[in-house]
């Protein structure tokens, strides 16, 4: 008994040790989780990378790895330019960048309920077929004949469409156009936005708001699309 | 490459600057804020008038150097070493653009002046060092004059590196010399008359360039010698932390307190400093923690500093860090270290309509990570209450990075750092003067209000 008495003194003496210690406010530590780390995300990407109400804040929940990776890169590089991303990222070495690339790709949160597009049946329907036929007549390929027919992108560095504003789409479509969205050469992307007018921009962006999410969010596997142009960011 | 990359850089002559910061504050609005830039070349210009005679007195001849010392080193272990002190320069920072090839020159450095683009530093012969020799790298790092005797820009932060020894120069040296050359032509500098005149610069020098290796004091130990060697000279730190410039400066220095950089619009705090970098009451272990890792139970690194660690003090060994931390709880306080902060919140503002909205704004934007009481969840979120950095006379720093965010840098002890958003998206400035206001002022902080201007002044400029 004596013995066990010891034991107990000894025991509650340490427990209340670290109770005391534990009090010290400063002693407590954040998650040690990726959600944690990337709360400097949410503001303006949503907690899971959902995306906002905000039209040129981008979902990027489920979009394959590849794809991110290359853009927290680009957006560190300077090649993708907006001041607030590039500072943020300036400083983060690259295998963190794949761990936020990768803790995003695998988030799979709900779709939003987007706004419904401002624009008439004409503009919606060539949007549709832009997106679904393309317009062989000016060389311009189906978005989904890259992106997949669910529009949920390829791994791993085809992004998905769906979730994101009409606006956020054009700008991007509009960036590639005047070259001051790049990627990898050959960049497929500015060939094909080049080839658009800015109307086909409106309508294309216009469809991809409009439709509802998708029956899985998740993109196909690597290689399952056979591109009809070649991309730098998509390995063969 | 975007301005993002347009290098931050920091300078001496600011003493001279600030005195006719008026007029540079007119030239203010353009492109990046390379205010230390606008400062020196302030200097440059008011230097000219009153280095004019002073150039007549300047040698051209090289000061007398001292004897090489041979090191009875390998060329590997040579090598080596000079990639270590090339770190603890920094020079990656300025002569390579991110991404790019390293040491390939190139990133420009916006002045209201025109723009100055750093050289290729690879061994490339042509375009490069590769035909330099070890005396004119060293003329160059101890003297500011480059391999055909001119002078260069105070951009290269010779007035540092002078204090560096012949060998460990050699040794970086040779480091360079080993790294691939980069075939990539230098840039030429796009300056205004009658910035390009490098004549101008013999002034300047008159003024602020004072030549000659680290020469220990005996009277302490190695280790602090080893840090002080490493603060003063590669490390270069005074470049922004100006109060360091003050160790037996004159009073000019002291009518320069702060290290507020306007357009870059960060603020550098006084490393002597209790009341604005807390120093004082740092322990070296935190001060070696903070450098090395970037972020520390005191607070975190960021702006231009976590470029600093990300590019630089991070490869540092634990000994130098900690001789450099030693070296630094040294600095002597200043006077102006003592005075007190401006009308602390005191009974009144705290019951005023904006302490309250930023009581709001707080709990419902930055409790989750800092604290219900400013605690913080040390290191990864940074405590506000008692933090030095959150209660300086300016207030530049808190209200930028509520503004931008940021993350501490990645570092080989912290890989994965914890970021905190940019808000400026989100939060009027009506609100961020008043959250500023609140964690200036709440748990004991005696930081002084901020204005919905002072916010608003600092909204337009760009992150970096």
């Amino acid at each position: 008994m004596r013995r066990h008495l010891k034991w107990l003194i000894l025991a509650s003496l340490i427990l209340c040790a670290g109770r005391s210690f534990a009090q010290d406010a400063s002693s407590e530590r954040a998650p040690d989780t990726m959600q944690a780390r990337v709360m400097a995300c949410a503001a303006c990407h949503g907690q899971q990378g959902q995306g906002t109400d905000s039209d040129y804040f981008p979902r990027l929940a489920g979009k394959p790895a590849g794809y991110l990776y290359n853009q927290l890169l680009a957006f560190k590089q300077g090649r993708r330019k907006y001041p607030p991303m590039n500072y943020l990222l300036a400083y983060l070495p690259d295998p963190y960048l794949q761990r936020i690339a990768d803790y995003f790709a695998q988030e799979r949160p709900p779709f939003p309920s987007l706004p419904a597009p401002s624009v008439g049946a004409d503009v919606l329907a060539r949007g549709q077929m832009l997106v679904t036929s393309g317009d062989p007549a000016h060389h311009i390929p189906a978005c989904a004949s890259c992106h997949g027919a669910a529009l949920t992108g390829m791994e791993p560095a085809i992004p998905g469409l769906l979730g994101l504003h009409s606006q956020y789409i054009s700008s991007q479509l509009g960036a590639w156009r005047y070259g001051t969205r790049t990627a990898a050469a050959p960049d497929c992307m500015q060939l094909v936005a080049a080839r658009l007018t800015e109307d086909d921009v409106t309508a294309v962006a216009a469809w991809l708001s409009s439709l509802p999410a998708p029956a899985s969010a998740s993109p196909v596997q690597r290689g399952a699309i056979k591109m009809p142009l070649a991309c730098g960011s998509e390995p063969k | 490459m975007s301005g993002v990359h347009v290098r931050a850089v920091h300078f001496m002559g600011r003493r001279m600057g600030l005195l006719i910061g008026p007029v540079l504050g007119s030239l203010a609005g353009s492109l990046c804020g390379q205010v230390a830039w606008r400062r020196a070349w302030a200097a440059v210009c008011v230097g000219t008038a009153l280095g004019a005679s002073a150039s007549a007195a300047y040698s051209a001849q090289p000061a007398a150097q001292p004897a090489a010392q041979p090191a009875a080193r390998s060329s590997t272990d040579v090598i080596a070493r000079g990639e270590y002190l090339a770190r603890a320069g920094d020079c990656i920072a300025c002569h390579t653009v991110p991404g790019d090839k390293l040491f390939g020159g190139g990133r420009p450095m916006v002045t209201p002046f025109g723009t100055l683009y750093t050289p290729n530093i690879s061994s490339d012969k042509e375009h490069g060092i590769g035909k330099w020799t070890s005396e004119q790298f060293y003329t160059t790092m101890h003297d500011g004059r480059s391999r055909d005797g001119s002078l260069i820009f105070p951009a290269m932060p010779f007035g540092s590196y002078t204090k560096v020894t012949r060998a460990d120069s050699d040794a970086i040296f040779a480091y360079l010399k080993s790294v691939p050359p980069v075939r990539q032509p230098n840039k030429p500098n796009d300056l205004r008359f009658p910035y390009n005149n490098r004549s101008l610069l013999l002034g300047w020098r008159t003024l602020y360039f004072h030549e000659g290796e680290f020469v220990p004091d005996k009277s302490q130990s190695i280790e602090w010698n080893r840090g002080a060697y490493l603060v003063q000279g590669l490390g270069h730190c005074s470049m922004c932390h100006t109060a360091i410039n003050a160790l037996g400066g004159s009073s000019e220095s002291q009518a320069f307190e702060g290290g507020l950089i306007p357009m870059q619009a960060w603020y550098a705090p006084s490393l002597t400093s209790n009341k604005e970098a807390g120093l004082g009451d740092w322990s070296t272990g935190d001060i070696e923690a903070l450098l090395r890792s970037g972020v520390s139970h005191r607070g975190a690194v960021y702006g231009p500093m976590a470029e600093v660690v990300f590019d630089s003090l991070q490869y540092l060994s634990a000994d130098d860090i900690r001789s450099m931390a030693v070296y630094l709880k040294t600095l002597p306080q200043r006077t102006a270290d003592t005075s007190p902060a401006p009308a602390p919140a005191a009974a009144g503002s705290q019951k005023d309509s904006q302490y309250q909205l930023g009581s709001k704004v707080y709990d419902a934007q930055c409790a989750v990570c800092h604290g219900a009481t400013g605690r913080g969840k040390p290191p990864d979120f940074p405590p506000l209450a008692n933090n030095q950095s959150i209660q300086m006379s300016s207030a530049v720093n808190p209200i930028r990075m509520v503004l931008i965010g940021g993350y501490a840098p990645g570092t080989e002890l912290n890989p994965a750092p914890y970021g905190m958003p940019p808000f400026a998206q989100i939060l009027g400035d009506d609100e961020i003067a008043a959250v500023v206001t609140f964690i200036r002022t709440a748990w004991g902080n005696h930081g002084a209000p901020v204005s919905i201007k002072d916010v608003n002044d600092l909204r337009s400029v760009p992150a970096e």
